[in-house]
């Protein structure tokens, strides 16, 4: 029997499933003009996966100067053109660009568009039993807002004076003057530009969401039924509703100080460089604008953990066979992340001669949001003490976010005190604290739901063993990476150097900085591995066969097991019961969809 | 380079193969066998990552620890908090690393799915939820007060026998300046900013008129008289000389985008930002030689790393901090000429006297710690 027909012996019907309910669609209306929301899902996860590949294949080439910095790599010269200087290494100009770029689009093309893009489309309709979100079509349009920012940004690798280069966070005056930086002129617009797109197709989507949570759960599904995945998702639409906003505004100012004449950031500035002299303005503020970033850029990194949280929530649960531990508090410590966000932003700024005062609330606020935090945490914790763990990948990731959400959470207690930020702000312990915390937690919660929910999303599986080995060498290889940063982040490393040959005081780490390429290098290669998995299967994967392959008890597991434009070919479901009766009354598990028994017992 | 890439691909499909296979195995071996199989692995796995990730936190520290700042006392005085922040911070996130991590990845391995033992029926507690809500509040709340304490006192006023001294950073390089005799910084403007002339800062030296454009193309004139108590202030570029024992305060500037003075040694660090001054205050306790002692490494210096992204430049933006005994600065203090009779010698009162001596100060001490 040929290997093929030994994975696919099984499937006797799966195939004509989903011919059942719907009309005919073209190429375009089901593949690329697509209002389906699973569809959509998945032009988000692609389009998100191929700059999470770019962005990393970023951070091997910068983290080659750092571990290299005196090697010749010539063939590189070949590759990047002028990115790379005579004697084969990466410039300092093109160093800041591929860092920059590299966090702008993890944090907001991968992780953002990439993360809520994709799972909220997925899940919300699916989850809380809806044909489609509130509105297809602005759905759709979401989408192609994130290409067509996803396209500037990618032109702006392309021009003359190169990718903007100040930072992801872009703090003017560096953002807004060219004569400061090549990088702050014609890449800068571009980056600007790609940026407002990218806003706009977050409110759009952002509010398709909200308004389908609220208006769209199919009959029963209070919103205290809700999988732990929708609240996620939900608060997440609220934080970016509001905080996007905000971002804009200050790109805006940005955009006016940059192209008008106007000078809401800049003030007493004079450019030694090719003596351009004096500027004209006077009166502006830099510091505005951070607080106009931070308002969102804060917010944002929940905006990234938020549906993590909510997607490991549920496959603990799935997986340990046990209710989640703790659902209202669960609901409860969301929404107080969510309302603590926006009040935190300034822990970002201690050091700009914010008001000591000032400085003081957010501090008390800052420590605040680790409480809900830390339910969360020993929530986790529970859910899986006394279970029944099958380790699928999905579940394996689930696990590697929590230790790690637990490891770089801790570490913000440390920045959040202003005391001690004094000290650490700008150093390598800042990009230990938050590439443990949101870049690779981030990822992991990604992993975590593709994991679980490609048998959804394809029909098909995933490949277990290759699925392990992701996850294995992922998990070591993070800590491996960014564990020993805080080390020299405690000798007061600072980010952002391309080189650290003439510190006396750092440049003790160069062993380090090459160990740590090395183990970049590798993790990377995993990834690829992955990729490779993900589009090997969905073409060649073992097909699923049975309509709820992990046992769970949510509404996604009750569509056929390749859901039409529609989800449900007959009536929706509905729904009586709340997402986490596992193991109740000695049954493995009871759907949502199976109504009260008489002789059921209450634990409410 | 494509020797590198064939290994890589090489293993790639070997490693691809095994997977196919290994799926290829279970889907003989039936569902349920092959997750259980699956769930051993992990399961040691789970352990086995747990016990060598504890080992493996305990060796980074035993390579990283001497090469942090951790082993030397904050060469501040006001640093002493921070360290002492420091350590009560990291016993207290350290013993919830260790339990949580260990707890973690124990139960998974002890609760991976098993004949003998069925899943609980375990949705809530109150009594548990309100445990680890206080617990932690309450820590937190001992870290929030020690944290206000210390942060009250870095930015609260400095003393008032507090030298001051002005720092100014440009893309990439520090400058800093002395008041000089009479205690008082002259007057500066940034379009009087001229390199060339010797004026680096801008100080209003003469009376003076300029046509200042606006960005709408029109022009206004600007008149200036002259600030002269700029005429004896100091200016040193890359180094600031600091005395020890004494409070020193900072006023902080920007010439061109936002920089940051970072002070490692002294666990300090302070934005500079165009436009909008900030300061910061410390009161040195070891000497630049006394450092150089205790790290045995004679290349020590106090550097001043720029920690805010400001260009192309960023990681070249160096400055130094000489720290010296009071008496050697004084020396040091006397014999610098101010910026205004650098620029226009003619005017120096004491010009004769200071062509004399302007080949090598004489000082050996103070020569001897330039860096
Ligand atoms: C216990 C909760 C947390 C606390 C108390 C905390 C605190 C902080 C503080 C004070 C900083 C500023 C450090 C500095 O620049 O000097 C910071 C930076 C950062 N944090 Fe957190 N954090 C927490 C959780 C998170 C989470 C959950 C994420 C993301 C999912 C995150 C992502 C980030 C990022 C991206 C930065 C760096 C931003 C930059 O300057 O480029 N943090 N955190
Ligand atoms: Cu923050
Ligand atoms: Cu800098």
């Amino acid at each position: 029997m040929s290997n093929e027909a030994v994975l696919h012996s099984h499937d006797v019907h799966s195939h004509d499933d989903h011919h059942g309910h719907h009309h005919h669609e073209s190429f375009i209306s089901k593949y690329v003009f697509s209002q389906d929301h699973k569809m959509i899902a998945k032009q988000f996860l692609i389009t998100g996966m191929v700059w999470a590949i770019l962005g990393g294949l970023m951070s091997v080439l910068f983290r080659f100067q750092l571990g290299y910095p005196d090697a010749e790599f010539t063939w590189m010269k070949d590759l990047l053109g002028k990115w790379v200087n005579d004697k084969g290494q990466i410039t300092a100009e093109s160093y800041y660009s591929l860092v920059t770029i590299h966090g702008t689009v993890l944090v907001f093309f991968v992780l953002t568009a990439g993360l809520s893009g994709t799972f909220a489309n997925l899940l919300i309709p699916l989850q809380v039993g809806a044909r489609d979100m509130a509105s297809p079509f602005l759905n759709m349009l979401s989408y192609w807002f994130f290409l067509a920012a996803s396209l500037v940004m990618l032109s702006s690798l392309f021009v003359e004076t190169g990718p903007f280069s100040g930072g992801w966070t872009a703090y003017p005056p560096l953002s807004a003057l060219a004569s400061a930086q090549p990088g702050s002129g014609t890449g800068m617009d571009l980056w600007l530009i790609a940026m407002a797109l990218f806003v706009v197709s977050s409110l759009l989507g952002g509010l398709n969401y909200i308004a389908t949570i609220l208006n769209m759960r199919t009959k029963g599904m209070s919103m205290t039924r809700m999988p732990l995945t929708i609240w996620a998702l939900f608060f997440t639409a609220i934080l970016g509703v509001l905080s996007f906003p905000v971002l804009l505004s200050g790109f805006i100012l940005l955009i006016f100080d940059r192209n008008y004449g106007t000078s809401f950031y800049l003030s007493d500035i004079f450019i030694t460089a090719n003596n351009v002299g004096a500027l004209p303005n006077e009166g502006g503020n830099a510091i505005l604008y951070q607080h106009l970033f931070w308002f969102l850029g804060h917010p944002e990194v929940y905006i990234i953990i938020l549906p993590a949280m909510g997607m490991v929530s549920e496959v603990l649960s799935v997986n340990s066979r046990k209710p989640i531990f703790g659902y209202m508090a669960m609901v409860g410590s969301l929404f107080a992340i969510t309302i603590l966000a926006f009040l935190v932003w300034a822990h970002h700024m201690f050091v700009t001669g914010l008001n000591p005062f000032l400085g003081a609330f957010f501090v008390l606020l800052t420590l605040l949001i680790a409480v809900p935090s830390a339910i969360k945490v020993f929530n986790w914790l529970t859910t899986i003490w006394r279970g029944s763990i099958r380790f699928t990948p999905a579940m394996l990731f689930a696990i590697g976010f929590v230790s790690l959400f637990i490891s770089g959470g801790l570490t913000g207690i440390w920045l959040g005190n202003s005391a001690l930020d004094i000290h650490l702000h700008d150093t390598y312990f800042v990009v230990a604290h938050f590439h443990i915390v949101m870049g690779v937690a981030g990822i992991f919660g990604m992993f975590c739901g593709i994991y679980h929910w490609y048998p959804k999303m394809y029909g098909r599986y995933l490949n277990n063993t290759l699925g392990y080995i992701h996850f294995w060498v992922t998990l070591a290889g993070a800590y491996l990476i960014f564990w020993p940063m805080h080390y020299s982040g405690l000798a007061g490393m600072p980010r952002r150097y391309y080189d650290y040959a003439q510190w006396e005081s750092f440049k003790q780490f160069g062993d380090l900085n090459k160990f740590i390429t090395i183990v970049a290098m590798i993790v990377f290669a995993v990834q690829l591995l992955f990729l490779f998995n993900f589009f090997y299967s969905i073409w060649k994967g073992r097909k699923v066969r049975s309509q709820n392959p992990w046992g769970a008890t949510t509404l996604e597991w009750t569509t056929p097991i390749n859901p039409g434009h529609g989800n449900w070919p007959g009536e929706i479901p509905e729904v009586h019961r709340w997402a986490y009766d596992y193991g109740k009354d000695g049954q493995e598990f009871i759907p949502q969809t199976t109504p009260v028994g008489s002789n059921e017992t209450n634990h409410h | 380079m494509f020797f590198v890439i064939a290994v890589i691909v090489l293993i790639f499909v070997v490693i691809f193969q095994i997977a196919k296979a290994s799926e290829y195995v279970s889907i003989l071996k039936g569902e349920e066998v092959s997750r259980r199989q699956n769930n051993r692995i992990n399961g040691f796995l789970m352990i086995a990552f747990l016990v060598l990730g504890l080992i493996g936190v305990w060796y980074c520290n035993e390579l990283y620890y001497d090469k942090t700042l951790l082993p030397y006392r904050s060469a501040i005085v006001e640093g002493e908090l921070v360290d002492q922040m420091l350590w009560w911070t990291l016993i207290i996130t350290g013993v919830v690393f260790i339990l949580t991590q260990i707890l973690l990845f124990w139960f998974a391995f002890k609760y991976q799915e098993s004949d003998n033992r069925k899943a609980v029926f375990f949705p809530h507690n109150t009594k548990l939820e309100i445990i680890w809500t206080v617990i932690p509040a309450i820590f937190l709340t001992v870290l929030v007060v020690i944290g206000l304490r210390n942060w009250f006192k870095f930015t609260g006023d400095a003393p008032d026998n507090a030298l001051r001294i002005e720092v100014t950073g440009k893309q990439f390089s520090w400058m800093f300046r002395y008041p000089g005799k009479d205690g008082e910084f002259g007057k500066k403007y940034f379009r009087l900013i001229d390199p060339a002339g010797g004026n680096q800062l801008g100080q209003i030296w003469r009376d003076t008129t300029i046509q200042v454009k606006n960005s709408r193309g029109g022009s206004r004139e600007m008149t200036f008289k002259a600030d002269t108590s700029n005429y004896n202030d100091i200016f040193s570029p890359q180094i600031m000389y600091v005395p020890k024992g004494k409070p020193v305060k900072l006023i902080i500037n920007a010439m061109d985008v936002v920089h940051n003075v970072g002070l490692p040694h002294f666990r300090l660090k302070m934005d500079a930002v165009p436009g909008t001054p900030t300061t910061l205050w410390f009161t040195p306790q070891a000497t630049t030689a006394e450092m150089r002692e205790r790290t045995g490494n004679p290349n020590f210096n106090y550097e001043i790393a720029c920690d805010q992204m400001c260009g192309n430049g960023h990681y070249t933006m160096k400055g130094t901090v000489v720290v010296v005994e009071e008496n050697e600065f004084k020396i040091w203090l006397a014999m610098q000429k101010p910026a205004y009779y650098t620029a226009f010698p003619d005017l120096d009162p004491t010009k004769k006297t200071v062509n004399d001596t302007t080949a090598k100060p004489a000082a050996g001490q103070t020569v001897a710690l330039k860096p």
